[in-house]
């Protein structure tokens, strides 16, 4: 079965941002350049916070606008990215009604949540959890 | 350090020339070059390059120095930016900090360091986003009443949310307030020494960061392992623990209990409302939500929800979201003897929305009131405001004229307890030291000696109050050369977790064994003893500029309030702090 992130509850998130630098710890670096999940304010620290991170749809629309299939459906829900198809054109960046699809300023190229649940690790008070994809 | 940390970049803003720079000096960061550890450590060393002897601090001549360590971005717990500047409230040496996420944005940024000199021709803010800085128009912004507002227009207006701090000022900054404070995600400060006027008197509104990037690493295996130390620390330690669930005002009771707890300006030690404005009363009654600072799991920044109704409109309410501590409760609580918690809170909502000061600002007022029943002060300097112990309206009424300054006596009240009580008279309880307001703690001689000795006259800079605790404890009796050795050991070792910007909740995580494992994934090696080193260098080079702009520790000002009502260390006199003083100056020459 697929797995993918989910956001249990973003009114338990506290906005620490571990989340975001357990992302890019990751791939062995510190900071936040290759983080796949975003918190931000929801318009100011006193309205709490949103949770934006890759939501593995069944058909997903980053994926449908994309001219070279760098992004392809994943079985079960989501996409995979075939960086070395993408041409950076940011056409899935725009379709992601969430903002879930991240950019590389460097590479010019999309960064794409992998559904490893490492981010979650990190979260202290239960705002996000791996989980199976319910066959739909 | 790794040679491509971009640590070791220091933006340079000239706001009298509208140009930016970066030099590179990885001197002030790498241990191994020359000292230097970042945060204080880079802080203190720039200030010796930037501010001359004898500089104006409200001239365009002070700089604005933000500075941060290496461990921000790559290890939790470490995000607090510190100021340094030369503060317009004592006149002496200025260093704030403060938490929130400026730390994080400007190490995402990709800087160690900003130093803003000169002052602007006309109100601007400024946008530091990556490598690019932008001068922006901020002579709509100057003025406006409220504080908040202007954080909302930032947030709607710049780029980066979710990786940008938002540093501004309220009005009270504009008009050189010397307790002024430079409010940051709007639930954090630079509060103390008057940084806020700073900005005012280089007509800088606001200061925007952001930054999106990865940081190097020498050995990723072990920098995860210590990683997970600290992060299981953190959050599963009862060190962390009081933090986050009742944060800071759970020292509210306990203090009252000794009798530490300073109560209308310090007539005594304890408050019969202690109760009332608890931290676990205003958790089980107001606490709305909890918040943290960036790359911090802790979360001790917590939000009374307030809703308040419209007294001629029915059905019209409004709900405030207001940040409270152990300080703003003790400042404008207990030493205001406010005892109703939204009478509290809407006095300390409006130090935010002025962007005063809430410690300078309760110390003020509570002198005020005792001047004002002294007969040493009239309404007419109150400007008719009937200052009094509980009576919440009349201080937010005063509150709001510290920063409009309508009669000579506020324009002396904006400029210090010291010295407004200079003009007027009733230095005895006028609680100052060093020229700054006094924090939260009555426990005995150490706590003072602290406040007079710290390089910032803060609690924070020795936790004297922890010495006069663990002395009562014991059932120790203090000496002057104890307490004048104990202090001077911990704000030694301070500069070192000020320096890598450690916030000092976490002091008890980041031990000296831990910190060297943990720099050491990230290309700095070094060993405990050179880090106890270089905090004695740090505060050593504190001390020089403090004495180079007049300051002498063994001629402080000491008012008699705090030896004539009674501490839980105590009984102690004048003559037990002046051996004191006089032992701290020497130890700190050794």
């Amino acid at each position: 079965m697929a797995k993918r992130l989910s956001v249990v509850d973003v009114d338990r998130c506290v906005g620490c941002q571990a989340c975001m630098f357990a992302c890019t710890r990751r791939t062995g670096e510190g900071g936040l350049a290759a983080s796949c999940i975003g918190i931000r304010s929801a318009g100011g620290i006193r309205k709490g916070f949103v949770v934006v991170v890759c939501r593995a749809c069944a058909n997903p629309p980053c994926a449908r606008v994309c001219p070279t299939n760098a992004l392809t459906f994943r079985e079960g829900g989501g996409v995979r990215l075939r960086a070395e198809l993408c041409i950076g054109c940011g056409n899935c960046v725009e379709a992601c009604p969430f903002g879930a699809v991240f950019w590389d300023s460097e590479q010019h190229k999309p960064q794409i949540c992998v559904y490893c649940g490492y981010c979650a690790q990190y979260c202290p008070y239960g705002v996000i959890a791996l989980e199976e994809i319910e066959s739909q | 350090m790794l040679s491509h940390d971009p640590l070791s970049r220091v933006l340079f803003i000239d706001l009298a020339r509208r140009r930016s720079w970066v030099e590179t000096r990885p001197e002030l960061f790498d241990p191994n070059l020359n000292g230097g550890l970042g945060g204080a450590g880079a802080g203190i060393r720039l200030l010796e390059e930037e501010c001359p002897a004898g500089t104006d601090p409200l001239s365009p001549e002070n700089p604005i120095i933000l500075a941060i360590g290496p461990l921000v971005g790559h290890y939790p717990l470490a995000s607090k930016t510190v100021a340094m500047f030369k503060s317009p409230h004592t006149g002496n040496l200025g260093e704030s900090h403060a938490g929130g996420r400026s730390a994080v944005a400007l190490r995402m940024a990709g800087y160690g360091a900003i130093v803003i000199r000169g002052r602007s021709s006309m109100p601007i803010y400024l946008v530091v986003e990556g490598d690019d800085v932008f001068f922006r128009d901020a002579s709509a912004l100057w003025g406006m009443r409220n504080a908040y507002t202007v954080g909302t227009v930032l947030r709607q207006r710049e780029s980066g949310a979710g990786l940008r701090s938002i540093l501004r000022i309220g009005r009270a900054g504009e008009r050189g307030v010397t307790y002024a404070s430079v409010i940051t995600e709007t639930y954090r400060h630079f509060g103390r020494l008057g940084l806020g006027a700073v900005f005012g008197s280089k007509q800088l509104k606001a200061l925007v960061i952001s930054g999106k990037r990865n940081l190097p690493v020498a050995d990723r295996r072990a920098y995860r392992t210590v990683y997970d130390q600290l992060f299981k620390a953190a959050t599963e330690s009862e060190l962390m623990k009081k933090y986050h669930e009742i944060g800071t005002p759970i020292n509210v009771q306990p203090l009252d209990a000794i009798g530490a707890l300073p109560t209308r300006n310090l007539q005594s030690g304890r408050f019969e409302g202690a109760e009332a404005i608890s931290g676990e009363r205003l958790a089980a009654d107001y606490l709305g939500r909890r918040v943290a600072c960036a790359h911090c799991p802790v979360a001790c920044v917590h939000l009374a929800a307030l809703r308040l109704p419209y007294p001629n409109d029915p059905y019209f309410y409004k709900t405030l979201m207001l940040g409270y501590d152990h300080e703003p409760i003790y400042a404008v609580g207990s030493l205001l003897g406010i005892s109703d918690p939204p009478g509290m809170l809407r006095i300390m909502d409006e130090t935010e929305i002025q962007g005063l000061d809430v410690m300078s600002t309760g110390v003020c007022l509570a002198w005020a009131t005792e001047a004002l029943a002294r007969g040493i002060i009239s309404l007419e300097d109150t400007d008719d405001v009937p200052l009094a112990f509980g009576n919440a309206e009349a201080y937010i009424a005063a509150t709001e004229r510290i920063t409009t300054q309508p009669t000579p006596f506020y324009q002396a009240l904006a400029r210090g307890v010291e010295h407004a009580a200079s003009l007027y008279g009733g230095s005895d309880f006028a609680l100052a030291f060093g020229g700054n307001e006094m924090p939260g703690y009555h426990t005995g001689p150490g706590c003072h000696l602290g406040y007079l000795t710290g390089a910032r006259h803060s609690h924070l800079d020795s936790a004297g109050y922890s010495i006069d605790q663990k002395a009562v404890q014991k059932g120790q009796e203090l000496t002057p050369e104890g307490v004048a050795e104990a202090l001077l050991t911990e704000e030694r070792w301070r500069q070192v977790l000020a320096s890598l910007v450690v916030c000092f909740f976490a002091r008890g995580i980041y031990t000296p064994e831990i910190v060297v494992a943990a720099l050491q994934p990230i290309g700095i090696e070094i060993t405990a003893q050179t880090l106890h080193a270089l905090g004695t260098d740090i505060l050593q080079r504190k001390h020089a500029f403090k004495a180079r702009e007049g300051f002498d520790v063994t001629a402080v000002r000491l008012p008699a309030r705090i030896w004539e009502t009674p501490s839980p260390a105590g009984p102690f006199d004048a003559d037990f702090l002046q051996q004191a003083l006089l032992a701290f100056d020497k130890f700190s020459r050794e």
